[in-house]
């Protein structure tokens, strides 16, 4: 079967799984007077429809910011003008200030459903088919494959399709950056991340990586000629990206000053509900909330974040390759998911992008990865009544994978590109040579945790004393598996590249 | 391929459609020992075929929140009658207007479920709960299908099996065995059929395919079984037992053939046709057995074969019917307009208004049940003689089982556009051996699968059907042309026009006619245009396998003399 033929039927699985998905129950459903994040991505619609553009961030009469006020950035608010000025083609009753706050219904359901999956069908699959296309020296079948994989990847499925975000939208802005950039496009490239990041300021987490790599291109070429010339181009198509995407917010500084609060609202704590990263973990036996002050929680968790990011960072700007680029987009999301400030539980997704684009890679860890990150958004599923497509969409990835990439046959040290680095340490440490045997252990009992706990924060109900306790130890085990994450993917990082500038120099 | 061509020469010049002869050559079912594929679905990549059923399976799971139609509350009452009443009532209750209309092992089916169904929500047990959807019992009912279709899996295995791995060197994807399983396994009919609309199609196809797969093993009393019982459990496969009982007759009774291939009478086996006989009566015996004792037997008669329905089902199956209504419609209307015929006399016949199923046609005469019984027999005659006279082992079996169904598809009496399956997924088996045939899937299956899109009219479920027919139409469409690429081009040009005229038609009645003034006149246009559009497409997909099924077997006569 020919290559597109092939890739037609991955998309279009994709597709089908996205829709089945989204017949399901989405965040808040039937919840006042909050509900949730249907309601919130409506609720922008309605604003941004009937208030002028000076109003949408600030607490007016028609604007009230405790309830669901807009704090993504100025992207995220066109495109909710732009889904507002349809839905009021369709159903004004849908966008009418005041009137319309908690407005359900199966046609309004049908519609946003409908409107997440468009902007996926636009943004992020062409970006995936784009990606798998041109990676290097793969078979016509492994990059299919990879493709299926990628759009199977149920985290985000079900976070977009089930709970109900755009996360999609700036993912694949990101993916398009990447794309750009492994073909030197480095213009178009800086462009389609500051289009990510001015639709999620969660963006962020990807920008060391872009802004490093680029920076040590630039190094490479000489910080004195074409190099200085590469640096001022990139420079200058960053700012008037982000001036064009700011433009109607430039007439005062009070503006952009206040947008820039809603996007960063340091005073909301150090995590939110219960997630998977070190802080909530740690809360378990340390209540760091009521110790330590939230001026020191900020100053502790941006320095944990700094140092963890900095090997990553500083590896890629001396060596900037494409490979180097995509697991530091990995590590450092990684490390910011784990470690900084204000952390959601979806912000998992983040790293699982990255993550997806190396599954040809490490296609075992990938796996691994990716399986974990879905589960830790465990509690958040369950409280929207998706547990049904949680497990279908894990089991469906989960049988892919292993239909694909054949994983389990590929956990020697080798397939998890850990070979130079045992290498330095084989005289050290002998037990590491029943390594696959371990590693494919390791998954399984990972795997059947991940399996018992979730069945039983399903069915079981917690005891009375201990009413977050599934919750938590969700959180505490993806925590844990994700710090070993982190420290695996940092070493495949610098341990590659010494080993391709040992390569070099043999050469 | 050069003895292929030598062997041609025998083929008259006139000869309609010789091309694929050569074709049959290299890939048919092996008759024996099937050891052979067995190693080639075993070696290599051997993790495909479970990797295929399980995800398809999830894909099922993932499909439990959507539409479900009234065949949902059907069943549900069917739990309720056989869970709470004793067999003596079974086919008198009538509470709700879906009464036990399946024979007496769907019932007892019914009644097994309905023991695990107490564990998930009582209350769907009870008779008078009309209608009763409780989240409970949609799961319950959901995954029951789900889980039976275990047997349809099991069932492609063993017909995954009966096709040759001749290809093994090749690329997975290219194996036939692997394309017949994605054909099988992911229908897409049976999969918004049972998954969304709501039946239990999978386990009786299953059934269905695995006494196939006994028959091509020459496990030949097993097949018969399993073919019994599946009449008990749903007697519209009768449509089908003229192929069974001929080719078992034929083929299997009788141990020889003269060396033309014609009858040889003295090598009937008395020994084989009582052990067939037995079989069958046992089977009946099981089932019928008790109602013959309670003397219910008229009654359980006049449940199954509910001859007051009318001539066509609330939507047209696209059959010979539907084409004779439109031309009875496109009739009446002419004649209104030149003046022919006196509008005061002719009734306003509400044709596809819902529970109004009787339709008076205007100038043709009207069609009686008798007739169209008629005319089913009459056209599964033709491939019954054929493989009578002209047997060809299973291979001919298959092809006079997929004609028999079509057949009575094309003219029974209240056909549903559902029974199209009955022809399709037999056909798959076919399709990856031969060219011609390969042809022949590919104007059925996507005519017939779009004419199952009326089953689904709400709007969260457009997508999915929409996304699962592009899914298998273009999954089918390539590995086949990839299957026989050496063979040219698998249809014609207007075969391709007439196919890809479907998508504008789609477009037309989901999309442009909701939003033109005609949806409050016409509100029928839709459904009509659909299925005398597809009706067009599986006459002749009907007639085409017709005349192959003839032509072709005059060729191999003609070789084996």
């Amino acid at each position: 079967m020919d290559k597109w033929s092939l890739m037609t039927i991955a998309v279009l699985l994709g597709l089908t799984v996205r829709w089945t998905v989204s017949l399901g129950s989405y965040s808040g459903a039937g919840k006042p007077p909050m509900y949730g994040d249907y309601e919130a991505q409506r609720h922008w619609q309605e604003v941004t429809y009937n208030l002028p553009i000076n109003q949408w961030y600030f607490n007016t009469s028609d604007n009230n910011l405790q309830y669901w006020g807009l704090d993504y950035p100025p992207l995220t608010a066109y495109h909710s003008l732009l889904c507002a000025c349809i839905a009021k083609l369709i159903n004004p009753d849908w966008i009418g200030l005041h009137t319309s706050r908690g407005y359900e219904s199966q046609p309004h359901k049908l519609f946003m459903r409908a409107t997440v999956f468009i902007a996926d069908l636009l943004v992020y699959i062409p970006a995936v088919i784009m990606y798998c296309c041109y990676l290097k020296e793969t078979s016509t079948k492994k990059k299919v494959s990879t493709a299926l994989c990628v759009l199977l990847y149920p985290g985000l499925i079900l976070i977009d399709h089930g709970h109900f975000q755009y996360n999609s939208v700036s993912l694949g802005f990101a993916l398009w950056g990447v794309l750009f950039l492994s073909n030197n496009w480095d213009l178009l490239g800086s462009v389609a991340f500051c289009l990510a990041i001015n639709y999620k300021q969660m963006e962020l987490y990807h920008s060391l990586p872009f802004f490093c790599y680029l920076l040590g291109k630039c190094f490479k070429r000489g910080l004195t000629g074409k190099g200085l010339v590469l640096l001022i181009k990139i420079a200058v198509t960053v700012v008037a990206a982000f001036a064009m995407c700011w433009l109607p917010f430039c007439t005062e500084a009070e503006q952009i000053l206040q947008v820039l609060r809603r996007l960063f609202p340091i005073d909301r704590g150090l995590f939110e509900d219960k997630v998977a990263n070190i802080w909530c973990s740690l809360s378990v036996l340390i209540k760091i909330k009521n110790i330590i002050s939230p001026q020191t929680q900020l100053k502790l968790s941006f320095a944990f974040t700094f140092l963890s990011l900095l090997p990553a960072c500083i590896k890629l700007t001396l060596q900037p390759s494409l490979r180097g680029f995509k697991f530091a987009l990995v590590s450092c999301a990684l490390s910011f998911f784990l470690f900084s400030f204000q952390v959601h539980e979806k912000s998992v997704l983040l790293v699982s992008l990255p993550v997806c684009l190396i599954i040809n890679e490490i296609p075992f860890m990938a796996t691994w990865f990716l399986l974990v990150s879905t589960f830790s958004m465990l509690p958040l599923l369950l409280k929207d009544g998706l547990l049904l497509a949680y497990i279908g969409t894990t089991l469906a990835f989960l049988t892919v994978c292993t239909a694909s990439f054949s994983i389990f046959e590929k956990t020697s040290a080798e397939d998890l590109q850990l070979k130079s680095f045992s290498l330095s340490i084989w005289g050290y440490i002998p037990w590491l040579k029943p390594f696959p045997k371990i590693v494919k252990s390791l998954f399984l009992v990972s795997i059947t945790l991940m399996g018992v706990l979730s069945l039983s924060s399903a069915t079981l109900n917690p005891p009375q004393k201990l009413p977050d306790l599934f919750p938590i130890l969700v959180s505490v085990v993806s925590c844990l598996h994700f710090l070993i994450f982190l420290m695996y993917f940092n070493i495949v990082l610098l341990w590659d590249s010494r080993n391709s500038r040992n390569q070099k120099k043999t050469n | 391929m050069r003895p292929a061509t030598a062997a041609f020469r025998t083929v008259p010049a006139g000869s309609p459609l010789p091309v694929c002869a050569c074709a049959v050559a290299p890939q048919r079912f092996c008759q024996g020992g099937c050891d052979m594929a067995v190693a080639a679905a075993g070696g290599g990549s051997g993790g495909w075929f479970p990797a295929l059923a399980l995800g398809v399976s999830l894909l099922k799971c993932l499909l439990i929140p959507t539409y479900h139609s009234t065949d949902f509350e059907v069943h549900r009452n069917w739990l309720a009658i056989t869970h709470n009443l004793p067999v003596s009532q079974w086919y008198y209750e009538a509470t709700s207007e879906w009464t036990l209309d399946y024979p007496p092992f769907f019932a007892w089916f019914e009644c097994a479920l309905s023991h695990i169904a107490k564990y998930f929500d009582p209350e769907m047990l009870v008779i008078q709960n009309l209608n009763y959807a409780s989240h409970a019992t949609v799961l319950f009912q959901r995954l029951s299908v789900i889980l039976t279709d275990t047997l349809f899996i099991y069932a492609v295995h063993e017909c995954c099996r009966c096709v040759s791995g001749k290809r093994i060197g090749k690329d997975l994807l290219e194996k036939p065995m692997f394309v017949l399983a994605v054909l099988l396994l992911w229908n897409f009919g049976l999969l918004i059929v049972d998954h969304i609309h709501f039946q239990y199609n999978g386990f009786l196809f299953g059934l269905m395919l695995l006494s196939v797969a006994r028959l091509f093993q020459e496990r030949h009393l097993e097949g018969a079984a399993l073919f019994a019982v599946l009449l008990h459990f749903k007697h519209i496969y009768i449509y089908v037992a003229p192929a069974y009982g001929v080719y078992l007759l034929r083929s299997y009774c009788f141990t020889e053939n003269k060396a033309d291939g014609s009858l040889k009478w003295s090598s009937f086996s008395f020994l084989r046709i009582t052990l067939l006989g037995l079989i069958v009566c046992l089977v009946s015996a099981l089932s019928l057995g008790p109602f013959i004792v309670l003397g219910q037997l008229p009654q359980l008669i006049s449940r199954l074969f509910p001859f007051k329905r009318g001539l066509c089902h609330a939507y047209w199956a696209p059959n010979f019917w539907a084409l004779y209504n439109a031309v009875d419609k496109a009739l009446a209307v002419i004649g209104v307009k030149y003046k022919f015929l006196d509008p005061e006399k002719m009734q306003k016949a509400a044709m596809t208004g819902g529970l109004v199923q009787e339709f008076q046609h205007t100038v043709l005469p009207s069609v009686t049940p008798f007739a169209t019984l008629i005319c089913t027999v009459v056209s599964i005659l033709p491939s019954v003689f054929c493989l009578w006279f002209k047997p060809q082992g299973p291979r001919g079996f298959l092809q006079c089982l997929i004609l028999c169904a079509l057949s009575s598809f094309m003219f029974g009496w209240h056909v549903h556009e559902k029974a199209i399956l009955l022809a399709i997924l037999p056909l798959s088996l076919l399709s990856v051996q031969r060219a011609k045939d390969a042809g022949l899937y590919l104007i059925l299956t996507t005519t017939g699968h779009f004419s199952l899109f009326p089953l689904l009219f709400t709007a969260p479920e457009l997508p999915i059907k929409i996304l699962l027919m592009l899914l298998f139409t273009v999954y089918s469409f390539s590995s086949l042309r990839t299957l026989f690429r050496k063979n040219g081009p698998l249809l014609n040009w207007l075969e391709i026009l007439y196919l890809t005229a479907l998508v504008p038609l789609e477009i037309f009645c989901e999309i442009v006619f909701p939003l033109s003034p005609w949806k409050l006149k016409l509100p029928f246009i839709p459904l009509l245009l659909t299925s005398v559009y597809c009706a067009l497409g599986i006459t002749y997909a009907w007639l085409k396998l017709y005349v192959s099924v003839l032509t072709e077997s005059a060729t191999v006569r003609q070789k084996a003399e």
